[in-house]
């Protein structure tokens, strides 16, 4: 693989053409080349407008609740003796989930664009809930595009937006999951431009996509970086978080990334396997290719054919990845290891019963590569573990894998 | 340099009458089934044969289209088998241009240059590669021109005056004017509103200008011909191919021979256009 030159800062990118590396851009058709420059444009502004600024910083503390808390798994690092664990507990988040941190971002710059109409994808259904939550705030009609297959295995994220007034199409192309539902929302974005604006929940996507939702991700990372700072004096040997787009997991890492002596770790759906294709492992087990308007780590045939993969969790059941990611991967600065549906089931359940914390199916990928890895540290070491959300919605999945009936 | 695209269109100017531009999925429903219905093309009138490149995640096409696709990549098809089409179908028919029609990721996996070499040998003559703009002319568009295939922009509603150049800038062959917002065999734009945009951007080019997406039928075809140098026609046609598929994807008639029923009366629209126009 590509092993650019090591740069001087790993907080750069992207480039003016949106490019990370030979990763991310712009490939989109012509009809929505205008928008996203459009966006670009109002993007760049609103993020030096001390308005904006004060206007999300206000929604996040009394809407969102933030800043989240760090929180030291005393009964987690109990169980597996070795380094201290910590959660960045972005379940406690209103909603339930990081996601809330990039919707709140989007629906103000929505605003300011003069859009009329808010259309958006989900897998897990957190970022459909976190959509049609922030459109219901901002009185906009919202639409959620998710695939049939993800409908059905999230029923409670999907009763949630009914009830917040979104409407939710279930989207029955391909597997019915989230890819399909991002093919579905480009197809109406393509179709509705003049007033919709395209909420996108991760940090893929055209440019400049994947730079403002990690923008707006990156105070889960800056937060944690100073309340490790606070409450242990220095900075963690380890973070860990889940990868599905990845966008709760470059939130965390972008504030780190220049420290040089803090290892990052990033966890891919490894499903059933890798050595099979039902797995969402794209940056261990897939090859660069251009989808979804983005040059990123893709799971694809021999003929450049996306392939459907497989994760017990819908959060994480998503072919491609954040391009900075891919970036990130080829350039050896975070290290991305799957983890298989097994092990997240363990350790979901072990979370449940050792911290009285139920964390979302995704967040517990995260979890079971810590339980892997910190009984082999020190006791003095530390370990920040991205609790990326709340793991109600997947009561029913879990149930259903551990053979039980609700 | 000329392509037989660039003749095609000095050809049917001097005849006074717009192309009739006609799209098909390689490979729909099966590679010979699809070689037989591309091979009928010119005969019934058609004079320039878009072939699609299957893709699993056609983001700009709508359902018929997109089954179209599946059908295909179940069939077996690939790009190097799409190529083979080309190259089949050149063996009998030198004149009749051939563009690909595609998304960029199965080009991007089969490499570039390997792509444009076969795809010269194989006759093809331009590219439409939906997912390319002129941000990404590096990618593909700048290498297709030095390889000498034309590489076919698409402009749409949302091309501004502003933009217009920039989408111009590398594009040969002719411009593919997308007469709506939208996906693939959505309804037909007014058509008034239509002929302002090609009036539009012949005052930014001296390319023939086609238009597409949602021509239908003959008197479509006709009314947007008077204006238009060009008029593409491709969900109908893919329609025409899923008509006569049973559910377990079984003809129930013969696809080539439903499709030039459709394109001969497409052609016709066609060149009653001008005549129309002229009344």
């Amino acid at each position: 693989m590509n092993k650019p030159a090591m740069p001087n800062s790993f907080r750069t990118g992207p480039d003016e053409q949106g490019m990370f590396g030979i990763f991310g851009g712009r490939f989109v058709a012509e009809t929505l080349m205008p928008l996203i420059l459009d966006l670009e444009e109002q993007w760049n502004k609103a993020k030096n407008d001390p308005e904006f600024k004060a206007e999300l910083q206000n929604l996040s503390t009394h809407y969102a609740g933030r800043p989240s808390k760090l929180y030291f798994a005393e009964g987690l690092t109990k169980h597996l003796g070795g380094a201290k664990v910590y959660f960045k507990r972005e379940d406690l988040n209103h909603t339930g989930s990081h996601k809330i941190n990039n919707c709140l971002g989007q629906i103000l710059l929505a605003k300011r664009m003069g859009k009329k109409r808010i259309i958006a994808e989900t897998g897990a259904g957190q970022h459909g809930v976190a959509s049609a939550t922030v459109a219901a705030r901002f009185g906009y009609p919202c639409v959620v595009y998710m695939g049939a297959t993800d409908v059905a295995r999230q029923s409670p994220n999907v009763f949630r937006m009914k009830l917040l007034g979104a409407e939710v199409r279930p989207v029955t192309a391909g597997h019915g999951t989230l890819k399909d539902a991002m093919n579905e929302a480009l197809r109406d974005w393509v179709t509705n431009v003049e007033d919709t604006y395209y909420l996108i929940g991760t940090a893929a996507g055209p440019h400049p996509y994947p730079e403002l939702v990690r923008d707006f991700q990156s105070v889960i990372g800056s937060e944690a970086r100073a309340q490790m700072l606070e409450q242990e004096g220095r900075l963690p040997d380890v973070i860990i978080a889940a990868v599905g787009g990845g966008s709760n997991a470059i939130g965390l890492f972008h504030p780190f990334l220049d420290d040089k002596d803090v290892r990052i770790i990033g966890i891919e759906a490894g499903g059933r396997g890798l050595d099979g294709v039902e797995h969402c492992a794209s940056m261990n087990a897939g090859k660069p290719g251009v989808l979804h308007g983005n040059r990123t780590y893709l799971l694809q045939n021999a003929d450049g054919q996306i392939l459907d993969g497989h994760s017990i969790s819908a959060g994480l059941d998503y072919p491609g990845v954040g391009p900075e990611h891919s970036w990130l991967r080829d350039s050896g600065r975070v290290q991305y290891e799957p983890i298989l549906d097994d092990e997240a089931l363990e350790a979901f359940q072990l979370t449940t019963r050792v911290e009285g914390i139920i964390p979302a199916l995704e967040s517990a990928h995260a979890i079971a590569h810590a339980m892997k890895i910190v009984p082999k540290m020190d006791k003095d070491q530390l370990v920040i573990v991205n609790l990326s959300g709340r793991g109600d919605k997947d009561v029913h999945t879990v149930a259903n894998m551990l053979g039980m009936e609700i | 340099m000329t392509t037989r695209i660039d003749r095609r269109m000095a050809k049917l100017k001097a005849e006074g009458r717009p192309a009739l531009v006609t799209y098909i999925m390689g490979g729909d429903p099966d590679y010979d089934t699809s070689l037989s219905i591309m091979k009928a093309l010119p005969a019934s009138g058609s004079d320039v044969i878009e072939l699609g490149m299957p893709f699993s995640d056609p983001m700009a096409d709508g359902p018929a289209i997109q089954a179209a696709g599946l059908r295909a990549l179940k069939g077996g098809q690939t790009l190097a088998r799409t190529l083979k089409m080309a190259s089949d179908f050149r063996a009998g028919d030198d004149e009749t241009p051939i563009v690909l029609m595609g998304y960029y990721n199965p080009i991007y996996i089969y490499g570039v240059d390997r792509f444009l070499a076969d795809a010269k040998a194989s006759g093809i003559d331009g590219l439409i590669v939906v997912d390319l703009p002129p941000e990404m002319d590096e990618e593909l568009c700048i290498p297709a021109l030095k390889a000498g295939v034309n590489f076919i922009r698409l402009a749409t509603p949302t091309t501004d005056d502003k933009r217009l150049p920039k989408v111009l800038e590398n594009t040969s062959g002719f411009v593919y004017y997308v007469s709506m917002t939208g996906i693939t065999g959505s309804a037909l734009a007014d058509t008034a509103k239509v002929s302002a945009a090609v009036t539009r951007i012949k005052g930014h080019t001296a390319l023939p200008v086609c238009v597409g997406f949602g021509v239908k039928t003959a008197e479509q075809a006709r009314v947007i011909g008077a204006s238009a140098d060009g008029v593409v026609v491709g969900t109908a046609i893919v329609n025409a191919i899923a008509n006569v598929l049973g559910p377990k994807g079984e003809k129930t008639a013969d696809p080539a021979e439903a499709v030039a029923t459709l394109v001969s009366g497409l052609a016709q629209g066609v060149r009653a256009a001008r005549l129309a126009a002229a009344e």
